[in-house]
């Protein structure tokens, strides 16, 4: 009965035939390989993706008016709501992630030489629809940083030479961040680029089937461009398996553990956000972006301010550039990573950057603590025993906003240097010049300071100095008997 | 196996003209097809130019700028910078709080005043005013600004957007309407 049933479907569909060229196609035996899982999982991070974001369109209200209040509503009284946000925040950071891992084995497996330059081609359009569907679905998540980061993406486009204006506009459909703006953002994240996705993988997977799979490279085996095909092809003669059913094993392992990840990580941590309401006149908020995009946010505060248009706006368009051609100028040669110590290094240096500039990025000590003024303590140890002239330099250091960007045992922004041993390395004369004139990443307080406050000011931080370490001194003069024996006495 | 099918597939795309060839001069084929394409250029173009002019009209820069109210004199105390909303005057029913913009009015003496563009120059972010210091400091990247909105420290390129203000009838009013931008100042 099932038989004639499957006969009659195969009859009218030719589903073996359909099969046979998919799915039942040949790969090397090499590939069945737990570094060839990442392809698949990013597929089914994508079809998790499309599930939870059709069904959180349910509910969602694309207007700037109704956003953030259906988004408390997911959260808090509709079924479930908060376990699918969590799934669609989680999926996307899997997403990001398992596709880096991806490109990364890709690479450095040589997969992307000749004859697969146009798969590797649509890999790297797949990376940036991809990365475009984070920060817009970043604003969808329409609050606080979502409405500062429209801002920061206003901008950047401002930055752009003779057509800046124009792009702001296009971007936030009008000359302000409105209605219309997260309408925009929500059809591109909805329909622009998961269509563009949908037609990007269509094309990533047909080369798949007709360029064939890289297979696992031997160290010293070399693509010549003459050779490659014909010797694939009769190694795939020879050698080859159908990918269904004996390869697919380890990617249906990993796919089944993937999800169990990404729905183990929404039910630990839940939902992002969403943080404030998009009120702009909401000011006491620091906008910091998700996760993927804090490189960028660290990079913006630590590269000198001359440099920022061109890492804006030049460097990117290089940097894809580089990769997108990579098969154009290295499509030959060696595959295997084992051969090529400069892909190792590449790879290593990529991760240690990114990583490096992300971490700095999650506690950003660039940005000053705007609450320490008022918030942080002066450990008692500063105080104690101080002259009155002292202490009312301490009290200025709270009140003129100082703890914002200077820190006192280990409380205050990191912005400017901590005090704690200030005296040891400036001298009195040094202090009233740096907090008169500032310099550096320091403003010049010598408008909204009176004389009598930068003394008391001054005669504070003198004191910020461990007992055995002697105070600072003007180089120039020579060290007086005097101020030896002062130093003595204070390390005593 | 893909071989084999696409042998085939090349086989089929072989025989089929042969076949339409006996049925039909090539001729008048190839002329349909020609006024075929032809056609479906001019009704591309008959939607596809609407289209790109409905995506692409707020490419087109328009003046939005208008004078705008941010109340009686007497709320902004000589000497002192504060914080003043108001309502985008460009704003659509479903805008919400969103077309609700922050400025800083710094009132220099009666008559004087400076407003600032609540967004730091360098990427946008809201600069807080610390009266104490008299200074603006940025929570994204550091940027700082005197009280007169001239750049201090950290990485922005210039001082404070400033709008144009006028006093009229006991009111403050500033011209505004869009959100400023390195490519488009107050």
């Amino acid at each position: 009965m099932l038989r004639s049933i499957a006969l009659w479907f195969e009859e009218r569909l030719h589903l073996m035939k359909l099969f046979e060229a998919t799915a039942g196609h040949k790969v090397p035996p090499s590939t069945n390989s737990w570094f060839y899982v990442f392809g698949s999982g990013t597929l089914l991070c994508f079809v998790l993706q499309i599930l939870t974001g059709t069904c959180l369109a349910f509910v969602y209200v694309p207007s700037t008016n109704e956003a953030w209040t259906s988004l408390q509503y997911l959260n808090n009284q509709q079924f479930l709501g908060w376990f699918l946000r969590a799934v669609h925040n989680w999926g996307s950071i899997f997403m990001v992630a398992i596709m880096t891992l991806h490109l990364v084995q890709t690479f450095l497996f040589g997969a992307y030489k000749y004859p697969r330059e146009l798969t590797w081609v649509s890999g790297c359009f797949l990376f940036i629809c991809t990365l475009g569907m984070a920060f817009t679905g970043q604003v969808l998540r329409f609050d606080q940083d979502a409405y500062w980061g429209l801002g920061i993406g206003a901008s950047i486009m401002g930055r752009v030479p003779l057509m800046g204006a124009q792009m702001v506009h296009l971007m936030l459909a009008g000359p302000t961040i409105a209605g219309e703006t997260l309408s925009r953002f929500f059809s591109l994240h909805v329909f622009v680029v998961p269509g563009m996705i949908i037609a990007l993988v269509s094309l990533h997977l047909r080369l798949v089937l007709t360029r064939g799979i890289n297979e696992y490279p031997k160290p010293g085996s070399v693509v010549l461009k003459d050779a490659y095909e014909t010797e694939y092809e009769e190694m795939i003669e020879k050698t080859g398996v159908p990918f269904v059913p004996n390869v697919i094993g380890k990617d249906l392992i990993f796919s089944a553990f993937l999800v169990i990840a990404i729905v183990t990580c929404a039910l630990v941590f839940g939902p992002a956000g969403p943080s404030g309401p998009p009120n702009p006149t909401l000011i006491h908020t620091a906008p910091k972006p998700d996760f993927y995009f804090l490189p960028i946010y660290a990079i913006l505060a630590l590269l000198p301010a001359y440099m920022e248009t061109f890492l804006l706006l030049v460097l990117p368009v290089i940097g894809l550039a580089v990769l997108i051609l990579l098969p154009f100028y290295s499509g030959t040669g060696e595959k295997s990573y084992r051969r090529r110590p400069m892909a190792v290094v590449i790879v290593t240096l990529a991760f240690l950057t990114i990583g490096l500039l992300a971490y700095l990025g999650t506690y950003a000590p660039w940005s000053p603590h705007m609450e320490a003024w008022s918030s942080a303590a002066t450990p008692p140890e500063y105080v104690r025993g101080r002259s009155a002239l002292e202490l009312q330099g301490a009290i200025l250091i709270q009140g003129k906003q100082c703890r914002n960007c200077h820190s006192l045992g280990g409380e205050g922004g990191l912005r400017g240097p901590a005090l704690d041993t200030v005296a040891t390395r400036l001298t009195r004369d040094q202090l009233i010049r740096q907090v008169i004139q500032g310099s550096g990443n320091m403003p010049a307080y010598g408008k909204n300071l009176s004389p009598e406050e930068v003394t008391a000011l001054v005669a504070f931080m003198q004191t910020l100095r461990p007992s055995y370490q002697p105070a600072a001194r003007d180089s120039t003069q020579a060290a007086s008997a005097n101020s030896l024996t002062s130093d003595m006495r204070a390390s005593r | 196996m893909i071989q084999i099918d696409q042998r085939a597939g090349c086989g089929c795309a072989k025989t089929a003209p042969a076949k339409g060839v006996a049925a039909q001069p090539s001729s008048r084929r190839n002329f349909l097809v020609k006024v075929g394409a032809g056609l479906n250029t001019i009704a591309a173009a008959f939607i596809g130019v609407p289209l790109l002019g409905y995506v692409l009209s707020t490419f087109k820069r328009e003046s939005t700028e208008t004078w705008i109210s941010l109340g009686p004199l007497d709320t902004f105390p000589e000497g002192e910078t504060r914080l003043a909303t108001y309502r985008n005057p460009v704003n659509k029913p479903w805008d919400g709080d969103t077309a609700e913009v922050p400025c800083w009015v710094r009132r220099i003496d009666p008559q004087t005043f400076q407003v600032f563009a609540i967004n730091c120059t360098h990427l946008g972010c809201p600069v807080r005013w610390f009266q104490a210091s008299r200074l603006f400091l940025c929570p994204c990247h550091g940027g700082a600004f005197y009280e007169d909105g001239s750049r201090a420290s950290g990485p922005p390129p210039r001082g404070l957007f400033e709008y144009r203000n006028k006093v009229e009838s006991g009111e403050l009013k500033v011209l505004g309407g869009h959100l400023p931008t390195l490519a488009e100042p107050l």
